[in-house]
């Protein structure tokens, strides 16, 4: 646990260097956001030179840099234009959502992911090796967008099946009282059922468009680790005991091939959670990506900053649970 | 005889899918193993012996099959019944136990719960009762500390011990034939002599019949009643070891039995007369003392080398090796005779003590940059591995040519190409070789490469890391000549190191005996070996397996 917190330590300055390199590329970007924010196109010079002193744009931009990270050192990640609400508000109300939607994406990917590569590595060129293949091929193809838009197409507008594409709810329904931010949990601890099925009918076709895009990267690591350990010494050993096949292939064989699985799921939980905008936009998901692209495009500084600096903690942890994880997967390993 | 018949092979065939077309690596073998009896299947690499043992036990790789033939196993055909008929005999019946232990053992599963994996496959019991089944077979195989090597992970335990669970998993169901293959490849002398005596202990105890399949005569020898040698998928010989090494009837096998060395075996006597290419030149002049005063070849003070934080690998070594001397540096694993070797040819840097070469000091130049140094083309190594210490991008010819562009001097052209066609003539590689790749040659041929190379800028002092570690004894034993030969002919001196005794004793006029870094015993090698000091040199001289019908007759 000490290594585990060092390891945290060390992985700040890391941090700090996001952080900087952020501010100064949103200095950089075209797009004045005083422009942006005035009253309409045809503000006076005037006004806009008011806005730029209330936001403080007219100091010199090391200054800007000091203020800032004084600011988030105090924990103060700024207001955001749009909303007019503080930064770490909005990103608190929004990460749970997209976290859940990316949880239970990868969640899904997993599932599907590690069997169907176990089944294609324990027949390797037979037709479900090459039927895994093309799956994976298809799923990598076809943009998350697209994927969304269609799953919305068939099981909402033809089959009726799932509810209307639009955010984590429905508008009418009444929400759990907060205390995770997780619906699922949420709705869980608050005993209500049928609020949790229809969160969960909300959640299964944008959970689903993306993780028929991760699947591949996660089908295909296993496929070859699962190889790899299953012509091991240690499954012939294995089998040369006459061990029944399912420990073979679960404990001997695919307890040593997940281990490079954890990795690439760590990775693949890490571009998910960021690159999710898309799906974050055709299901209306209230998530910090499209929080964020939306801040992006009005050139509102402060929330693209606070989720950039998110996303590099996110990363810095993800990578830290994926040490810790496999360090209890694999006795060999100490964290260093 | 009157043990009743355990294992029958009728004219065996297994036949290899492979990229080339179909290679038959078993053709036609038929033998027989009785109730308890312990049988030694000796070959070398390619024989099929191996692959005979998977056969048994139905572990052969997905591309291998057995085309025609049967095996009977207490009167059962047992090609012909089902996999999931086969894996109640698997363990239960007969067992297998592999050559490299560490790899056979799950990495990440403690070796408790994997001998009581092995036990529960067969056994319908509680958890906790197989395990305590299983630290009863920690115990039978003599591990010490038995209750806390139940959780430790095979990473955690040395090559022997791994090798002793191995074992522990393969009599956990009590099998009625165990095949032991190459048990004890890889593991020193001293481990092996105790892993093999705890094998067949256990064989003889519980009754189980033994298959060993190994390349060592020697060792087949000391453990079997009745050997079978094959060569190419074939059974060539069949007889008691005593027989089979005073009178060995094929010409295949008659080529084994001189090429193994033994303990009063001779490096002419290796490769029988009519097979030997050119004549070793055993008689060369005696060479002219060297003058009163002149330093030795090589002078080694109080080497200590301390790796990072770590106790001394080497400590106050000493040494000295004279122009055209052959010494030797025998140890177990771990005794620090292969630092010693990089220390001495300059790969790495001593922390404390001197070298010197002709009287210069050398310890002293950075082992980074020795490359620039004069020296360096006299002090040159050959490598234990001739796959990996080849570069596979460089043909056979620049290979040999490296060194004579980078320390000789030469430059591209007919100059060149003479020299390294002189080398592979001199090393008896022939010079339509020279455009291969490493790949596309033998393990006998690369070591020849290896060994040109390292000649090619005629060094005076060849530092040789276990040469012939890693190829077969027929194979080794052309090397050996060889190597034997080239130094009479250019007065070079060797530092041979190596951890088989019998090759030492050939090779070596004085040997020094490591262990845990630090010097044992050091002398003239045959007065050493046939009459060791310290207990350390006569447990190693102990171990050694002999084939030598004169000793085993005394016992008998």
């Amino acid at each position: 646990m000490i290594r585990a917190g060092r390891r945290f330590l060390s992985s700040l300055p890391a941090l700090f260097g996001v952080l900087v390199f952020t501010f100064l590329l949103m200095r950089v970007l075209p797009g004045d956001p005083a422009v942006f924010f005035a009253s309409g196109p045809n503000a006076g010079k005037e006004e806009i030179e008011v806005i730029r002193k209330q936001m403080g744009l007219n100091k010199p931009v090391p200054e800007q840099l000091m203020l800032y990270l004084y600011d988030v050192g105090s924990g103060n990640l700024g207001r955001s234009m749009m909303t007019g609400q503080l930064v770490t508000k909005d990103l608190r109300e929004r990460l749970p959502a997209s976290l859940e939607l990316t949880l239970t994406a990868l969640l899904i990917a997993l599932l599907s992911a590690v069997p169907l590569g176990v089944l294609a590595a324990l027949r390797p060129g037979s037709i479900i090796d090459h039927g895994v293949r093309f799956f994976c091929a298809l799923g990598v193809c076809v943009p998350t967008f697209v994927s969304g838009l269609l799953l919305i197409y068939v099981f909402y507008y033809l089959l009726g099946l799932a509810p209307d594409p639009t955010g984590r709810v429905d508008i009418f329904a009444s929400l759990p009282p907060r205390q995770t931010g997780f619906l699922l949990i949420d709705f869980l601890l608050a005993g209500d059922f049928d609020g949790w099925w229809a969160a969960f009918r909300q959640l299964i076709l944008p959970a689903l468009s993306m993780a028929l895009f991760v699947v591949a990267p996660l089908a295909r690591i296993t496929r070859a680790s699962m190889l790899v350990s299953l012509g091991s010494d240690f499954v012939r050993t294995a089998r040369s005991l006459g061990l029944p096949w399912w420990q073979v292939v679960v404990t001997y064989a695919l307890r040593n091939a997940i281990l490079p699985v954890i990795t690439i799921a760590g990775i693949v939980f890490s571009t998910m959670l960021g690159a999710n905008v898309l799906v974050e936009k055709v299901f209306s998901w209230p998530g910090v990506a499209s929080y964020a692209l939306d801040a992006l495009l009005s050139s509102d500084y402060a929330p693209v900053q606070g989720f950039v600096l998110l996303m590099a903690t996110v990363f810095v942890i993800v990578n830290l649970l994926v040490d810790i994880l496999y360090g209890i997967a694999d006795p060999r390993v100490t964290i260093g | 005889m009157t043990k009743s018949l355990l294992l029958a092979l009728s004219d065996l065939h297994v036949t290899f899918s492979t990229r080339r077309g179909l290679v038959e690596a078993v053709r036609g073998v038929t033998l027989s193993l009785g109730e308890g009896e312990m049988l030694g299947l000796v070959g070398e690499s390619g024989s099929g012996k191996s692959v005979t043992g998977f056969a048994i036990t139905r572990l052969l790789d997905a591309a291998g099959r057995i085309t025609a033939g049967d095996i009977r196993f207490r009167g059962q055909d047992i090609t012909r019944i089902s996999g999931s008929d086969f894996r109640h005999l698997h363990g239960a019946a007969m067992a297998m136990i592999f050559q490299n232990p560490r790899a056979a053992l799950n990495p990440i599963r403690a070796v408790g719960d994997q001998i009581a994996d092995a036990i529960t496959a067969h056994k319908r019991m509680r958890r906790d009762e197989a395990r305590a089944q299983a630290l009863g077979l920690l115990r039978a195989v003599q591990i010490r500390d038995p209750e806390k090597r139940m959780a430790a992970y095979p990473h955690e335990l040395s090559g022997g011990m791994c090798q002793r669970v191995m074992i522990a998993m393969a009599i956990s169901c009590n099998p009625a034939l165990l095949i032991a293959d190459e048990p004890t490849t890889g593991l020193d002398v001293t481990t092996q002599k105790v892993v093999m005596d705890l094998l067949t202990g256990i064989a003889a105890e519980r009754g189980m019949a033994t298959i060993l399949i190994t390349h060592d005569l020697g060792l087949a020898a000391r453990y079997c009643r009745r050997v079978v040698v094959m060569e190419q998928g074939r059974l060539v010989e069949e007889a008691e070891p005593k027989t089979l090494f005073r009178a060995p009837q094929h010409p295949y096998t008659r080529r084994l039995v001189a090429a193994s060395p033994t303990a009063s075996s001779r490096i002419v006597d290796l490769v029988p007369n009519e097979e030997r290419g050119r004549p070793v030149a055993m008689h060369v002049p005696p060479k002219p003392q060297p003058a009163p005063g002149t330093p030795p070849l090589l002078e080694v003070q109080k080497l200590t080398k301390r790796f990072d934080q770590g106790t001394a690998a080497v400590a106050n070594f000493s040494m000295t090796i004279s122009a055209g001397e052959s010494v030797g540096l025998v140890g177990e694993s771990g005794s620090g005779k292969s630092t010693t070797s990089r220390i001495i040819c300059r790969l790495i840097d001593p922390s404390e003590g001197e070298i010197a070469f002709e009287g210069q000091s050398i310890g002293h130049i950075p082992a980074r940059d020795f490359h620039r140094s004069l020296f360096r083309k006299d002090i040159q190594i050959v490598f234990q591995d001739p796959n990996d210490s080849l570069n596979p991008r460089f043909t056979a010819f620049d290979c040999i040519a490296h060194p004579l562009l980078r320390l000789g001097g030469m430059r591209p052209g007919d100059a060149l190409r003479q020299r390294v066609e002189e080398c592979a003539q001199r090393v008896g590689l022939g010079i339509e070789l020279l455009t291969r790749f490493p790949h596309q040659l033998s393990g006998g041929q690369k070591a020849r490469v290896g060994i040109a190379r390292a000649i090619a800028c005629r060094p005076r002092l060849l530092v040789l890391d276990e040469p012939t570690a890693a190829l077969d004894v027929s194979v080794q034993a052309v090397v050996l000549q060889l190597l034997d030969r080239l130094r009479r002919e250019d007065d070079l001196a060797f530092l041979f190191v190596s951890h088989d005794l019998n090759v030492v004793r050939m090779m070596c006029d004085r040997t020094i005996v490591l262990q845990n870094g630090h010097i044992v015993e050091q002398g003239e090698s045959r007065a050493m070996f046939d009459n060791p000091k310290t207990a350390y040199t006569r447990e190693l001289v102990e171990a050694v397996p002999h084939i030598e019908p004169k000793l085993a007759a005394t016992v008998s």
